[in-house]
């Protein structure tokens, strides 16, 4: 980190703290400030070419329909008439449920796997094979075996995130130090004792990297899942729906919904992560 | 080099095994490899005394630490027998405690309840009040009571020894098992565990095993030293008594003229008869 040059005590504190913080903080602030701007020019610019239909980012606020989503992301006029807000959370609430199911089966998985190499010679060429399968190959599936929209989204999220989450519990597991192996040896520790004091302690930081990676893939594969499953309230099939209408300036308000809210997710178990792990 | 004083020196082995605590009669340790069997150890015999504190020395590679492995149970002699009180040796066990190398502390438990761990495991049917009592008790032996909410990475690695050591004196082993451990100290860190070790050693009198590289450690702590010849197919060259009456003073030692011819007999041992090969 960069110490910036001390300020005179003499001068006023607020000032020197806003003067401070920028003075810190400016070569981290302005070089995205200048992409994100540069970006959002070139996109403007293109979209006046003779021929594009694409929107410019511009249409977000010119395009009436649009901007009545931007400004009330809460009405519900009922049905599949709701802002963006109530779309968002239809889909993150298929994600949970899918993404915990995938946790819960999958951590336990993964240890079962690790501690037992017969287990794992005897699953390992299915679980490869399986997680080589694209969320979108899963949707036709899951609908003809549950025959339902909602059931099959969720496992449609579930075998998506399940993947990471079992294969790096499984490696954390295999990956404990013999050193501990051997204090569990000499001492004799009961099989309850080792699970909760050596084994899930020394695999947590593989299970957090498989959860991580498997809550951006959850969120990757609802939206596909949601295109794919018609006439449900979630942000997949108001995209869908919007292109059916040709408003296109909706989807890209969709999408950057869509990028939000997965940044946020990630960040969400990172800070558990810290908060769970704070050494690591 | 010093003459020799023979009558300092009592040369073992003495198959005597009747009333002995610790013994290791004919073992051998053989590895197989791709390229045929390899050879560690070969026709060691040793008897230890009940409370004895012996010192291991001798070149990297020579087996050492397979030695105290065999007693520990971490690895069976492929020939001959390793037994205590005449009973063999199978598994590991907290009879035989085992302060490793490189310390093996949980780094994600505090220092009290990494010794409890053990204290716990080793006296399921105690009450709680009295376990804490016992874990107390044993911080203050290593002078640790005020670090015992601390977790290891937050301390030194002195102190980690320490830990180690008053987790593996508070489950009362009749063998204590020490490889190495003061390797990796300064040499002041190293001098006040070692008075620290002797002292605990001296009231509590258990049978001390103990892998050094430091003749000056060894002729200060161990009843006798066993002086290991080179591997492969190492073997224990020569036992030598160490008379010093205890408690030891470490000056008053030091100025014995016995002192340097068993140290002179001891480097001559290493880095004359038995010098290491650079090839090995």
């Amino acid at each position: 980190m960069t110490v910036s040059t001390k300020v005179r005590p003499t001068r006023s504190n607020s000032r020197n703290s806003v003067v401070n913080f920028w003075q810190k903080h400016k070569d981290n602030i302005l070089p995205p400030l200048f992409g994100i701007a540069g970006f959002l020019i070139l996109w403007e610019i293109f979209s006046l070419f003779p021929g594009v239909r694409l929107p410019g980012p511009s249409s977000l606020w010119t395009d009436e329909r649009t901007r009545t989503l931007l400004l009330y992301p809460f009405y519900d006029r009922g049905g599949l008439d709701k802002g963006l807000f109530w779309q968002t959370m239809a889909s993150l609430g298929r994600v949970a449920q899918g993404y915990s199911l995938a946790a819960l089966v999958g951590i336990s998985m993964g240890i079962l796997v690790g501690t037992k190499p017969l287990v794992n010679k005897a699953l390992d060429p299915i679980f490869q094979f399986l997680r080589m399968v694209a969320p979108l190959a899963w949707v036709p599936i899951a609908l003809v075996a549950l025959q339902q929209n909602q059931p099959a989204a969720i496992f449609v999220i579930f075998i998506t995130a399940i993947w990471p989450i079992l294969i790096n519990t499984a490696e954390g597991v295999r990956q404990i130090p013999q050193d501990y192996i051997n204090v569990q040896r000499v001492l004799k520790l009961s099989k309850q004792k080792f699970f909760f004091k050596i084994l899930l302690p020394s695999a947590l930081p593989y299970i957090f990297t498989g959860l991580r990676i498997g809550i951006g893939l959850a969120w990757l594969a609802i939206i596909a899942a949601e295109i794919v499953m018609s006439g449900i309230v979630g942000i997949g099939f108001f995209i869908w729906d919007a292109y059916q209408q040709n408003y296109v300036s909706e989807i890209i308000l969709a999408v950057i919904y869509i990028g939000a809210v997965g940044l946020i997710l990630d960040r969400a178990i990172a800070y558990l992560q810290k908060l769970i792990l704070p050494g690591e | 080099m010093q003459p020799v004083k023979t009558q300092i020196l009592e040369l073992t082995p003495q198959l005597n095994f009747a009333h002995n605590f610790l013994t290791l009669e004919n073992v051998a340790k053989v590895y197989p490899t791709p390229k045929g069997s390899y050879t560690v150890l070969e026709n060691v015999n040793l008897s230890v005394k009940e409370g004895e504190f012996i010192c291991l020395i001798g070149h990297s590679g020579c087996g050492k630490t397979t030695l105290l492995n065999m007693v520990s149970g971490f690895t069976h002699p492929t020939t001959g027998s390793v037994s205590l009180q005449g009973k063999p040796i199978k598994e590991p066990g907290p009879d035989r405690m085992v302060v490793f190398q490189n310390y093996t502390l949980l780094p994600w438990l505090t220092v009290f309840d990494n010794i409890y761990l053990a204290v716990d495991a080793v006296h399921p049917n105690k009450l709680e009040a009295e376990k804490r009592a016992i874990v107390r008790e044993h911080l203050a032996l290593v002078g640790l009571s005020e670090a015992a909410e601390k977790k290891p990475p937050q301390i030194s690695g002195g102190m980690k020894q320490r830990v180690s050591i008053a987790r593996a004196l508070a489950i009362r082993p009749q063998v204590l098992i020490l490889d190495e451990p003061f390797g990796a100290l300064d040499a002041i860190t190293k001098e006040e565990l070692q008075e620290e070790l002797l002292n605990i050693w001296n009231e509590h009198r258990c049978t001390v095993l103990m892998i050094t590289h430091d003749i000056d450690e060894a002729l200060f702590l161990a009843d006798r030293l066993v002086m290991m010849t080179n591997g492969p197919a190492a073997t224990i060259g020569e036992i030598v008594t160490i008379p010093f009456p205890r408690p030891r003073d470490r000056d008053r030692i030091m100025e014995d003229p016995q002192y340097y011819d068993l140290r002179n007999y001891a480097l001559d041992f290493l880095y004359n008869r038995f010098a290491h090969d650079d090839a090995a």
